[in-house]
Formats: C-alpha cells, sequence, structure tokens
C-alpha cells in the first residue's frame, strides 16, 4: 500500500475514549500540537458499558482528574441525568459521587469541546502500525495510507484492540458496540515485541422502556440536594430521573444453569481473563449457588433514547437463553431487547512494561493508557489518560515528570498498583486498595492536587483562583471557630436538642464540632458572625475539624511512607552489579527500574533486606559523587 | 530516619553486664521517662540511678546510664545507653519498658545501617555493613522460617484470619454500597474486634513463659553463710567455681552462673549471707543479695538441718512470703535438727527436700524442681503456643492496642472507615510476626465470599 505523509504533531493519540479524549485535552491544553485519531467519532467517549460516572473509589478518581485540570467531572456535571452522593453515613474518607450520565450527550459535549480546543485536532482513521526509528515512536500510519509524524504517541485503544465479541455460539471480530475493532495494529504492536495479554469484559442487554413494567419495581431516586462532580461548580439544579430495583429469582436461575453449556464463558471460547468484580449473570449463578436471587437495576441510558441498561445482567449467553431469563424477572415479564449482552475480549499490555509515567519500556515515546493497560472503567482510564497527556508533553520539553504517590492521590495508587504489582484481571480502584484514604478523600482533591496541576501548566487561572479562594477560606474559617466560645446557656440548648452531653464551661465552636452529633450546619443559629462558605469549603473544613486526631495519625504515617519514597534511584542502575542483593531482587529491580526505594520495596520478590542493601548502595554512591566533586573543585 | 530504635546490644546471655542501646530523636527523652537519678542526665556522663516503671512506680534495676548528644555517637543520631545487670530479666523488662515508652524494636543491623547512613563509618566499612545486613537477615530469616512451621505462625495465622473476616465485611460495605449484602451491624462488628482482641491477649500471656523457655529463670540461692550455697551451685554446675571455704562470708558477692537444666537455662545467684556486718565489702554483698533475692523466679533457701534455726535463718523465712521458693534441709549427715514441720509452719508454701548437697544427694530433685517450675500446670501440654521473642511480644502488644482503639470508637459508633483503619493496623502488625503484610488478601477474600458487580 502507498503511504503519504499528511502532517506533523507534537502527539499523536490513538483513541478517542474516557483515555484519550483526557490525553488529547491535556497535552494540547499544555501548548502541544495534537492529533487524536479514533476509528469512529461516534466513539468520541463512548460510555459502551454502564450508563454512569464515579461510585466508590472511581468518584475519587474523577475528582482527582478535575483538580488537576481534567474534563471528565465537568463533562459529567453538563450532563448527568441523576446524582447521588453514596456511602454518607460510611465516613468521609469514603463518600462517593456518582452520577448517570446522558450518554448520547455526554458523547456530544466532550466532543464539541475537543472540537473547540484550539491546538487539538480529532479526524476519524483507523491507526494500522507506528512509525518506528531507533526504537522511537514517532508517528502513525493509517489504513488510508496517511502517515503522521509525531515526537510522541499515547496509546489508548480501550476495547478496540483485536477486539472479539461473544454471544453464546456467535464469535465475531468486533469492538465495542458492533464498531469496526482494530486488528492490524495489535499485530504489529505483538511483532513490536510489546508483552501483550488478553482480557475480558462483558455488558448486559438494552431493553426498550416501555416494555417493563415499572410498578413491580422499586423506584431509585436521586438526591434531593445535588453535590457536583467539578470543583469550578457550587450549586447545581436539575430535573433527575428514576432508576429501578428489581430482582432475579429462582426460575431465572433454572433458565441459566439450564443452559450453561450453551455460554461462551463455559464452553471455554473465551481466553481472556475477566474481572472478579464484574461477573456475568452466569457466573454469579454458577459461583453463588445458594442464592436465593441477584439484584439489577434498571437505569435510562440517556433522555433522547428509550434504552434501558439492566445493570447487574452482563451475559455471553445466547440472545435467546437471553430473552428467556430476563422474562422471568419480575416488571420485565414483556421485555423486548433493544441490543443483546455480549462478552469481549480484547488485547492489551502487561502494565509492568510501564514506567510510573505510563511510558512503555520496551518503544520509547509510547505512552499508553486506560484500558490498554490492564484497567478497567472509564474512570480508571480517564485519570490515566490525563497522566499519560501531561508526562507526554513533560517529556517533550524535557521536564521532570509528573509522578503522584500513593499518599497524594487514587491516581497514584492506581498507577503504582499496575505498574509495580502489574494485574492478573481488569484492574478496578477500589477504596481499600489505598493505604492513607484519610487523607485521600474527595471532598480535598483540589487541595491535594490542584497547585500541582497549575504548575505543570494545565489547571488554569479560574481553578486555580478557587482553590486559592478555598484554600484561605478553610483555613480562616477554621482559625475562627477556635477562637470563637460558645456560653453554656447559649450551647446547652442546642446540645440538648441534638442529643449529646451539655456543657459546663464555655467551649470553642471547634471543640464542638468534634462531636458527632454536631455539625457546621446545625450551630448556624448559636454562631451569628459566620461568614458565606460555598459547599467545597464547607465540606472540607468539617471534615478535617472531625476527623482532626485521625488525619494527624494518617500524616505521620504518610511522612513515615515519604522517607523511602524520596530515596529517588535512577533508571541507569544495574542492580545485578549490587553485591548482597540476591538474584531474583536483582532481576526484577531491572525488569522494572523503579524510581525510588519506596517503589522497590513494593515489587514482590524484593525483601527488606535487599532494601537495606540498596540503601547502603545509594549512600555509598552519593559520597562517591560528593569525593570526586570535591576533587573536580580542588583541581 | 525519624524513627527511635533500641536493642539490646550486647550479645545474648553473655557477660556481667547487658547494654541496652537507644537511637534517634526520642533517645533523652525515652530515658528521661524510665530513669531516676540524682541531679540531671548530662550528654556523655554515665549516671547512676534506678530504672522505673512510670506507669506503677516499680524499681526494675539499678543501672549505669549515658546520653550522647547527637552528632558524635555510633549512629549519628542521639544515643542513649543503659547498662543493665547482665541478667536477661531485668535486660528485658527494661527493653519492654523502652519500646512502651516510643522505641521501636531495631531491624537486624539497623543501629550500623544508622551508622553508616549518617556518615559515621568511613566507605571501606560499606561492604562489611552490607555482609553484617545480609547474615543478620539471613539468620532471622531461618528463625522466621522455624517460626512459620511452628504452633505461633499457626496462631497468629488463626487470629489474623479472624481479623480478615471482620475487615473483608467492612470493606465489602464500604466499597460496594449499592450490592444486596448483608449490612455489618455495629453489634456484630464489635463482636467480633473483641474476639480478636481477646486472642491476642491469650497470646500474650504466654509470652512470660515463653521467654522463661527461652531466656531462662534466675535462682537465687540464699542461706547463711557456710550452709552449703556454693556446694548447690558447684553440683548444679558440675564443675568447681565458686569457692567452698569453711569460713564464713567467703562468698562475697553475687556470683552468677548459667547451666542448662532439662535445656532451660537457668541463671543461678549465689549470694552473700544477709546477716549484719560492719565489714564495707561485704556489705554491699549483702546489698546485691537482697537484689538477687528480689528479681528472682525462684528463691533456693538453704538451712543447716543439723543446727537450731537461727535469727537469721528466721528473718529469710519471712521474706518468703508470697515467693516461689524451695527450702533445702542440707548437711542431712550431720543430723536432722530442723525438721520439715518446724519449716511448713513458718513458711507454709515453699517446697521442702533434705539434701547433701556435699555429696551431691539431692541434686537430680532440685532439677525436677526447676523443670516443673517452668513447664508446670497447663503449660506442660506439648502443643501450647508461646511467644517467647521480644520482636513478636511487641507486635502482639501493638496489634492489641489497635484492636481494643477499634472496639472503642466502634462502641463510640465512629463511621466504618475510621474503625477499618485501626483494624487493618492489627491485621498488618500480627503478619509481620510471620512475615506477610503487603498483599490482596482482603480484595481477595471479598471477591470470593460475595457476589458483586454489574
Amino acid at each position: 500500500m502507498d503511504t503519504f505523509f499528511m502532517g506533523e504533531y507534537d502527539i499523536i493519540v490513538i483513541g478517542a475514549g474516557h483515555a484519550g479524549c483526557e490525553a488529547g485535552l491535556a497535552a494540547s491544553r499544555m501548548g502541544k500540537k495534537t492529533l487524536m485519531l479514533s476509528i469512529n467519532l461516534e466513539a468520541v467517549a463512548m460510555m459502551p458499558c454502564n450508563p454512569s460516572i464515579g461510585g466508590t473509589g472511581k468518584g475519587h478518581l474523577v475528582r482527582e482528574v478535575d483538580a488537576l485540570g481534567g474534563e471528565m467531572g465537568v463533562n459529567t456535571d453538563k450532563t448527568f441525568i441523576q446524582s447521588r452522593m453514596l456511602n454518607t453515613a460510611k465516613g468521609p474518607a469514603v463518600h462517593s459521587l456518582r452520577a448517570q450520565a446522558d450518554k448520547t450527550r455526554y458523547h456530544l459535549e466532550m466532543k464539541k469541546t475537543i472540537e473547540k480546543e484550539p491546538l487539538l485536532d480529532m479526524k476519524q482513521g483507523e491507526v494500522v502500525d507506528l512509525v518506528i526509528e531507533d526504537g522511537k515512536a514517532c508517528g502513525v500510519v493509517l489504513r488510508t495510507g496517511a502517515v503522521y509524524r509525531s515526537r510522541a504517541v499515547i496509546l489508548a485503544t480501550g476495547t478496540f484492540l483485536a477486539g472479539k465479541i461473544f454471544i453464546g455460539d456467535s464469535v465475531f471480530d468486533s469492538g465495542p458496540n458492533g464498531l469496526a475493532p482494530s486488528m492490524e495494529l495489535a499485530e504489529r504492536l505483538r511483532e513490536y515485541g510489546l508483552p501483550m495479554r488478553r482480557f475480558k469484559t462483558g455488558t448486559p442487554a438494552r431493553a426498550l422502556a416501555s416494555s417493563l413494567d415499572y410498578s413491580k419495581m422499586i423506584p431509585q431516586d436521586g438526591d434531593e440536594e445535588i453535590v457536583p462532580f467539578s470543583f469550578l461548580n457550587e450549586e447545581l439544579k436539575r430535573e433527575q430521573i428514576r432508576c429501578w430495583l428489581t430482582y432475579t429469582n429462582e426460575k431465572t436461575h433454572e433458565v441459566i444453569r439450564a443452559n450453561f453449556h450453551r455460554s461462551a464463558l463455559f464452553g471455554g471460547k473465551i481466553e481472556g481473563v475477566g474481572p472478579r468484580y464484574c461477573p456475568s449473570i452466569e457466573d454469579k449463578v454458577n459461583r453463588f449457588a445458594d442464592r436465593k436471587r441477584h439484584q439489577l437495576f434498571i437505569e435510562p441510558e440517556g433522555l433522547d433514547t428509550e434504552e434501558m441498561y439492566i445493570q447487574g445482567m452482563s451475559s455471553s449467553l445466547p440472545e435467546d437463553v437471553q430473552q428467556a431469563f430476563y422474562e422471568t424477572i419480575e416488571g420485565l415479564e414483556n421485555l423486548k431487547i433493544v441490543r443483546p449482552a455480549y462478552a469481549i475480549e480484547y488485547d492489551c499490555i502487561d502494565p509492568l512494561d510501564l514506567k510510573m509515567t505510563l511510558e512503555n519500556r520496551t518503544l520509547d515515546g509510547l505512552f499508553c493508557a486506560g484500558q490498554f493497560n490492564g484497567s478497567s472503567g472509564y474512570e480508571e482510564a480517564a485519570a490515566q489518560g490525563l497522566m499519560a497527556g501531561i508526562n507526554a508533553v513533560l517529556k517533550l520539553d524535557g521536564k521532570e515528570p509528573f509522578i503522584l504517590d500513593r499518599s497524594q492521590a487514587y491516581i497514584g495508587v492506581l498507577i503504582d498498583d499496575l505498574v509495580t504489582k502489574g494485574t492478573n484481571e481488569p484492574y478496578r480502584i477500589m477504596t481499600s486498595r489505598a493505604e492513607y484514604r484519610l487523607m485521600l478523600r474527595q471532598d480535598n482533591a483540589d487541595l491535594r492536587l490542584t497547585e500541582l496541576g497549575h504548575e505543570v501548566g494545565l489547571v488554569r487561572q479560574d481553578r486555580y483562583d478557587k482553590y486559592l479562594e478555598k484554600k484561605k477560606a478553610v483555613e480562616l474559617e477554621t482559625k475562627r471557630l477556635k477562637r470563637k466560645m460558645v456560653s453554656p446557656e447559649r450551647a446547652n440548648p442546642l446540645l440538648e436538642q441534638l442529643g449529646t452531653a451539655p456543657i459546663k464551661t464555655a467551649q470553642s465552636l471547634y471543640e464542638l464540632l468534634r462531636r458527632p452529633e454536631v455539625t457546621y450546619d446545625n450551630t448556624a443559629e448559636i454562631d451569628a458572625e459566620r461568614p458565606a462558605l460555598t459547599r467545597h469549603q464547607r465540606t472540607t473544613m468539617e471534615v478535617e475539624i472531625k476527623y482532626g486526631g485521625y488525619i494527624q495519625k494518617q500524616l505521620s504515617q504518610i511522612e513515615k511512607f515519604k522517607r523511602l519514597e524520596g530515596r529517588k534511584l535512577s533508571s541507569e542502575i544495574d542492580y545485578s552489579k549490587i553485591d548482597g542483593l540476591r538474584i531474583e531482587a536483582q532481576q526484577k529491580l531491572n525488569d522494572l527500574k523503579p524510581v525510588s526505594v519506596g517503589q522497590a520495596s513494593r515489587i514482590s520478590g524484593v525483601s527488606p533486606a535487599d532494601i537495606n542493601v540498596l540503601l547502603i548502595y545509594l549512600e555509598k554512591n552519593r559520597r562517591k559523587t560528593a569525593d570526586q566533586g570535591e576533587k573536580s573543585e580542588e583541581s | 530516619m525519624c524513627e527511635t530504635i533500641a536493642a539490646i546490644s550486647t550479645a545474648y546471655g553473655e557477660g556481667g553486664i547487658g547494654i541496652i542501646r537507644i537511637s534517634g530523636p526520642e533517645s533523652l527523652g525515652i530515658l528521661r521517662r524510665i530513669f531516676s537519678c540524682k541531679g540531671s542526665i548530662e550528654s556523655r556522663r554515665m549516671t547512676y540511678g534506678r530504672i522505673i516503671d512510670p506507669e506503677d512506680s516499680s524499681i526494675i534495676d539499678e543501672v549505669l546510664a549515658v546520653y550522647m548528644k547527637a552528632p558524635s555517637t555510633y549512629t549519628g543520631e542521639d544515643v542513649a545507653e543503659i547498662n543493665c545487670h547482665g541478667s536477661t530479666v531485668s535486660l528485658r523488662k527494661t527493653l519492654a519498658l523502652v519500646l512502651r515508652e516510643g522505641a521501636r524494636m531495631a531491624e537486624p543491623g539497623e543501629f550500623t545501617k544508622r551508622a553508616f547512613l549518617n556518615g559515621r563509618l568511613d566507605l571501606s566499612q560499606a561492604e562489611a555493613v552490607i555482609d553484617v545486613i545480609k547474615a543478620k537477615a539471613d539468620a532471622s530469616y531461618d528463625a522466621a522460617i522455624s517460626q512459620m512451621e511452628g504452633d505461633l505462625s499457626r496462631t497468629v495465622r488463626q487470629i489474623r484470619k479472624n481479623i480478615l473476616d471482620i475487615l473483608v465485611e467492612l470493606t465489602v460495605n464500604i466499597d460496594y454500597p449499592d450490592e444486596d449484602i448483608e449490612q455489618l451491624t455495629y453489634e456484630k462488628l464489635q463482636t467480633g474486634i473483641k474476639a480478636a482482641e481477646n486472642e491476642v491477649e491469650e497470646l500474650l500471656a504466654t509470652a512470660g513463659t515463653g521467654r522463661m523457655i527461652k531466656e531462662g529463670i534466675r535462682v537465687a540461692i540464699v542461706g547463711r553463710p557456710n550452709v552449703g550455697k556454693s556446694s548447690l551451685m558447684n553440683g548444679l554446675l558440675r564443675q568447681s567455681r565458686a569457692i567452698v571455704t569453711e569460713v564464713p562470708g567467703t562468698t562475697r558477692d553475687t556470683i552468677e552462673e548459667t547451666v542448662s537444666i532439662r535445656n532451660i537455662p537457668v541463671y543461678l545467684i549465689d549470694t552473700a549471707g544477709i546477716r549484719q556486718t560492719e565489714d564495707v565489702v561485704e556489705k554491699i554483698g549483702i546489698e546485691r543479695t537482697k537484689e538477687a533475692f528480689n528479681n528472682a523466679d525462684l528463691i533456693v533457701f538453704i538451712v543447716d538441718a543439723s543446727e537450731p534455726l537461727t535469727e537469721e535463718d528466721e528473718d529469710i523465712l519471712a521474706r518468703l512470703e508470697g515467693r516461689r521458693a524451695l527450702i533445702l534441709l542440707n548437711k542431712t549427715d550431720l543430723g536432722n535438727t530442723v525438721t520439715p514441720g518446724e519449716i511448713a509452719d513458718k513458711s507454709p508454701n515453699s517446697d521442702i527436700l533434705y539434701t547433701c548437697l556435699l555429696n551431691g544427694e539431692g541434686i537430680k530433685e532440685i532439677e525436677d524442681r526447676i523443670e516443673e517450675l517452668v513447664y508446670g500446670g497447663q503449660l506442660s501440654q506439648k502443643d501450647c503456643v508461646m511467644v517467647n521473642n521480644v520482636r513478636h511480644e511487641e507486635l502482639l502488644r501493638r496489634a492489641l492496642q489497635f484492636l481494643v482503639d477499634a472496639e472503642t470508637i466502634t462502641k463510640a459508633g465512629e463511621a466504618l472507615d475510621i474503625i477499618e483503619i485501626d483494624v487493618r493496623e492489627a491485621y498488618d502488625l500480627l503478619g509481620e510476626i510471620i512475615g506477610e503484610t503487603v498483599s490482596d488478601e482482603v480484595i481477595d477474600e471479598v471477591f470470593s465470599r460475595f457476589c458483586l458487580g454489574k
């Protein structure tokens, strides 16, 4: 095939899903001429599975992406049709925001944002090969023969790469949602020596809204008071839609059991590894045979469609079986399937082949993000896309990489887990994966990250100002509350009413706020000179007062953690030459080239004794260098 | 390096004194809290004083202590050293106190490592340091392996498994709010935490006996001068180390010897008599005797059975009250003036034996008694789990504290994610005993037990 040169960019992003969009936007907003390519522009910011953004851990990621100047939070705020704060009773660190998004509007709004971005070009086109020179990725070749050159390439292929769909016996090459798969690129990547593997995931059927009987289901409404995702938005008012809850029953399970043999999953056709947290309904029935019922949520896909998503019921059973088991469910007796459930298998990379910057170890200048890295979920993808975009730009500018550690962000936990420990299944973030959860709250994501996002040049002035304002407001108001004394006469009637012990002598409002029963809002009546705080300011201030003791405890743990994290390791070190390291440790360290002693300590196969040897080695080197420095100064 | 570390820095079971070394910013603070002396503690001045438990004001030992201000110290940090009596009992009690007051148990080779990292050792010593760390780590690795197969690790594993159950419940409730799972009640949570707490406590309770077996017991030999103390010592040692003479008061100082009796290390403290004396040297000896008497796990009181009880004998008998004691009616070859009945009247709970120590008669019975003391009661069962390592004991104690905290805040109705932090900390600390910390156990269990996901 003839190829021809079509243009030159700083950075090319392959894929326009949640990772690709953040990568492209970040790179162009940081001043780089960027090209985004997608097999089909209808797939820009497409949500091929559930119509929601956020949830436990995931909501934290969205807030972090937002705090760094990413787009996911803003776009969700523009297009959500129901919003809920989950886990409000389970502690401040795990409050988790989740919104039902209008899929079409989400896609259109994101597409429009990209189209309006001055330095960002978006084109429809299938990448069939990379341009590689001297082991460096420096461009792409499209199916049409068009060649675009660039100084860095970001791979964000999602489930398109060698995608294969399974519906019962029917197996065919396909990207998500019936879109064309990317077959040739998959072959090339294997040829280039990238360590590829197969993962799988699945999605349930979509049903026609009018074919469902809601009188048999339990309604699920959004919160009355809407908390926005983006720190840029304070108050949002919106008409919200309803979701519905119903259950499977013994009959459903009978139908599924009778047809196990027809499932692609049990037929041995699927070689890819699926995620445990996203099992198909046949998997649930098989593994939890004693459960009498499984719950499912019926969720609208958008305002301009009658399609309803059947959450909890993904399957790779044939269409006739799907129809049969869905019909056994209360409220779904007359269900009309609009799109059948399917399982999809795809190519992804072993993330141990990535650096902390998400740059590939095998090919220089090739950054990787999203499902391609073995993760799962829109939010996980967006977070990696953003970081890959930022780091690609920093590399081109010859600047220090931007790495978030485990004590700074869920993004740090996500990437560190992927590139240090690897994963055997599509990786999903969870709050329990974070060691310093009390610090990594969603309410303080801006306080943790916006300064850093501003430093790398992604956070714009309006966001930065808002952050500074919040930081100052929280500090000032906390100080004022410490000084604000309340007399027993004034406080006790309220305290009694709130069901908490009265005070004997005057106490500061700050002290009172540490009681579980007392909140900032319910003490307004005894605190006349209170300034007007925004919702984001209020939330953070209150959490930090209430949980001050625990936060302090966690801060000292973080300090300990930071000591090893701060000991940097050069990628030049040849660990096989370090005397005292065990052979296994030498190999693992040479393979992964950790950036810090802290990261090294998390690699499986590296023992505490090995870490001690490493510390000694570092100190030895430091002194050698210091000695040489002195000598050269003398001469 | 911000943490303060501590360890016994003299070799185990050797030497007349044992040194506890503390290094790190809290060194002086810890020393101040547990060491009482005349005047103030000055840097680089060896000071005489007492180690006192600040909780109950009990005296642990009389010691010499020194504080050395950074940076000109072995490790380059603030260092404190406490010279205790060589017995493991007072050493370990003092170390336990130091750990309780905020120091962490030093890892193998950690003082040397810090010394190097703080520039206190020169470059040529670096290789040696690596060897030290490696050798010690290997040794502790071997120890860890043998522990792994042991009962202790099995018990710790069981406790961890129970805590894991709690963690899994907490995690699934926190991370999967929308799922159709049983909501965790505070009542259930508290019951679970309390149960784990009890298990850790039970294990900790064995720490005393465990250490007795590993570190040995202290046996003080007391009695009037020339009653046969040195003969007993020799009998147990089966070698002539202490001088046996006919002149009263020859054994002027306490003499300590270590013997292995049925595989139990036993520290024998041969004491001077307790009789009133004007002799200065002997006076010191008598003071030591009283101290040895107070610190002993077992007191062997030797009475000359051929002569009537003296005032001094009566004095000692009176001091035996509440102590574990074995009374030997010695010199039976010369007569039986003192009867067991007479002794039993005055010291009803003591064990009484007839001996003729010069001829070696009664030594075997004494050994039987010592063995019985250590393995006595329920502890004689072979499958009993014991904690015999200060590091393990410390980890258990810290884990227990986190469980107690978790229970307290559960009672107070604190949020689940706050409770989870303490429970997880306890879980991780217990993991350190058996060498398991970083892992995905919780997440793995969540998925194997609960049906989750869209």
